[in-house]
């Protein structure tokens, strides 16, 4: 070893070490994604590089930047997040953080962090959660069981138009998905920001991923922090899997579903009741 | 209306026989009560619009509900404060009565309901359409359910003390709270304003009085054997 290398060596240690002593919050912090451990005082200056401009420095959501973005950034000090895996008013587990940091939340300003490193995310994940103390309090919750999908079929798409239409999706989401329900203009976060709807004939992804997986996902556990609810209580696995059929023929896409739909819609069109404050049953 | 009182007079009667039925207050207690009123002028509450609910505007045809964020009575009373026990309390008894709150043509009823942490609180949709619940706790964990016509009430708790607003999202005026206390020794104002705490043993106290847009009030009260103290809050009242 040459005398300048040992030399920064030994800075570099001794930088280690005050760092991690002034680290107090982070210690013995950590996240684990499949057989990636991620440590928290490794995630921080990570953080301070690519997520505190928005999120701040104390994952108040008070960076620089954020008063200029709509929506907000996640306030990391509430431990409200809106893609998970496990049911509403839990914490998420480490791996819906790290699919999330991964993916971006698309018409937001998150991009997708995939460039990083998987142990880079997975210690950012870890920092993440030393910003709220519900991480010590507190245990992610039981991720939700979801059945294998069938296959779509007419009737499964059939019985989602009408849960459709009996969860009154439509009061939000609007009739034919485009957003615009009644209650679509007063909704708010739970910070009173206004928010909107997603809006279906958009085409584009959804918030927490682009798989009927996720899609069930998205409704099954709620959007946390936002106008979203769990409709766990009330629509049974099975029954979940047709309203995802449903709602994938309200894009503009090419799925299996929309095919499934459009060949029926042809002959059947005039049977379809509106969906709606008019409409009784979705069609059957 | 009537619903109100019943609710209140049945949850204060619920707390008095549980102080009394675990029998672990001292023979002499005391009381305190009073009235909780304001001066100034108060913001007038507005009518709601529930015409985007045809089901909850055709329940209120006759008289539309108004906001309920200041609701005043007769002789400047103040309704849905919350009073109760805040430091030196002793003889309280945990929460078992389950509490319940309705959502009846698009309103919360009541308003303001007092749970003790881990007391049972069953949540009904009387409505025939849905509703979503979305309590805004930050130190509770905050979540947000459906509740389509007919479901079966949600069952739930509170584990840690916390003043939650509770909102509807498809019904944006739908707005209440569940007050998450540490303490059996409580009330929720009436129409005229009137509270009454009971069963305090001797002893020092602090009693605050909440309201939703004054804020928080506190006296101290000393109880010294069996005896009645009176404890009036005055909240001033600002038009906006």
């Amino acid at each position: 070893m040459r005398p300048h290398t040992r030399w920064m060596a030994v800075a570099s240690g001794w930088g280690v070490l005050l760092f991690a002593a002034g680290v107090t919050r982070a210690v013995a912090q950590e996240s684990h994604i499949g057989s990636v451990t991620g440590h928290a005082p490794a995630g921080r200056p990570l953080y301070e590089r690519y997520c505190a401009g928005c999120h701040g420095d104390d994952g108040d959501a008070r960076g620089e930047n954020a008063q200029w973005i709509d929506p907000r950034p996640r306030d990391f000090t509430m431990a409200v997040f809106k893609c998970r895996s496990t049911p509403t008013g839990t914490l998420p587990t480490d791996e819906d953080l790290f699919n999330a940091m991964t993916r971006g939340f698309v018409t937001t300003n998150m991009p997708p962090w995939v460039a990083l490193t998987p142990q880079g995310r997975a210690d950012m994940v870890a920092y993440i959660k030393t910003f709220s103390p519900k991480w010590k309090t507190g245990k992610p919750g039981t991720p939700i069981t979801i059945p294998p999908e069938p296959a779509p079929s007419i009737e499964s798409i059939r019985h989602g138009r009408e849960l459709f239409q009996k969860m009154e999706c439509w009061k939000c989401h609007g009739p034919t998905g485009h957003g615009d329900g009644p209650s679509a203009a007063t909704l708010t976060d739970n910070k009173d920001l206004p928010i909107h709807p997603y809006d279906f004939s958009s085409g584009s992804r959804f918030m927490c991923g682009v798989t009927n997986r996720d899609l069930y996902k998205i409704f099954m556990t709620g959007l946390d922090g936002t106008p979203m609810p769990s409709f766990a209580d009330d629509i049974k696995p099975a029954e979940a899997w047709d309203l995802v059929h449903f709602l994938r023929t309200l894009q503009p896409l090419d799925t299996p579903e929309a095919a499934i739909w459009k060949a029926w819609l042809a002959s059947h069109a005039r049977e379809l009741k509106p969906i709606g404050p008019e409409g009784g049953g979705g069609g059957r | 209306m009537q619903t109100h009182y019943g609710w209140m007079i049945g949850t204060v009667v619920l707390v008095a026989s549980a102080v009394a039925a675990h029998g672990g207050p001292p023979a002499s207690v005391g009381t305190v009560s009073g009235k909780v009123t304001y001066t100034g002028t108060p913001p007038k509450m507005k009518p709601i619009d529930m015409a985007k609910e045809p089901n909850c505007a055709k329940e209120h045809a006759a008289a539309p509900v108004l906001t309920e964020n200041v609701v005043t009575g007769p002789g400047n009373s103040l309704r849905w404060v919350v009073v109760y026990i805040s430091a030196g309390d002793q003889g309280s008894t945990p929460g078992t009565e389950t509490v319940r709150l309705d959502q009846k043509a698009c309103q919360y009823i009541p308003h303001v309901l007092v749970v003790q942490p881990n007391q049972p609180l069953d949540i009904y949709n009387d409505d025939p359409h849905s509703h979503n619940i979305h309590p805004l706790a930050k130190v509770n964990p905050e979540w947000n359910r459906s509740q389509p016509a007919g479901a079966p009430p949600i069952h739930t708790k509170w584990e840690l003390p916390e003043f939650i607003p509770v909102k509807c999202n498809v019904h944006p005026w739908m707005h209440g709270w569940h007050m998450v206390l540490n303490t059996s020794h409580y009330a929720v104002t009436g129409e005229d304003g009137s509270f009454s705490l009971s069963g305090l043993p001797a002893g020092k106290y602090t009693v605050t009085a909440w309201q939703e847009q004054f804020g928080t009030q506190t006296q101290d009260v000393t109880i010294s054997g069996t005896e009645s103290k009176t404890v009036d809050f005055v909240f001033k009242a600002r038009p906006y």
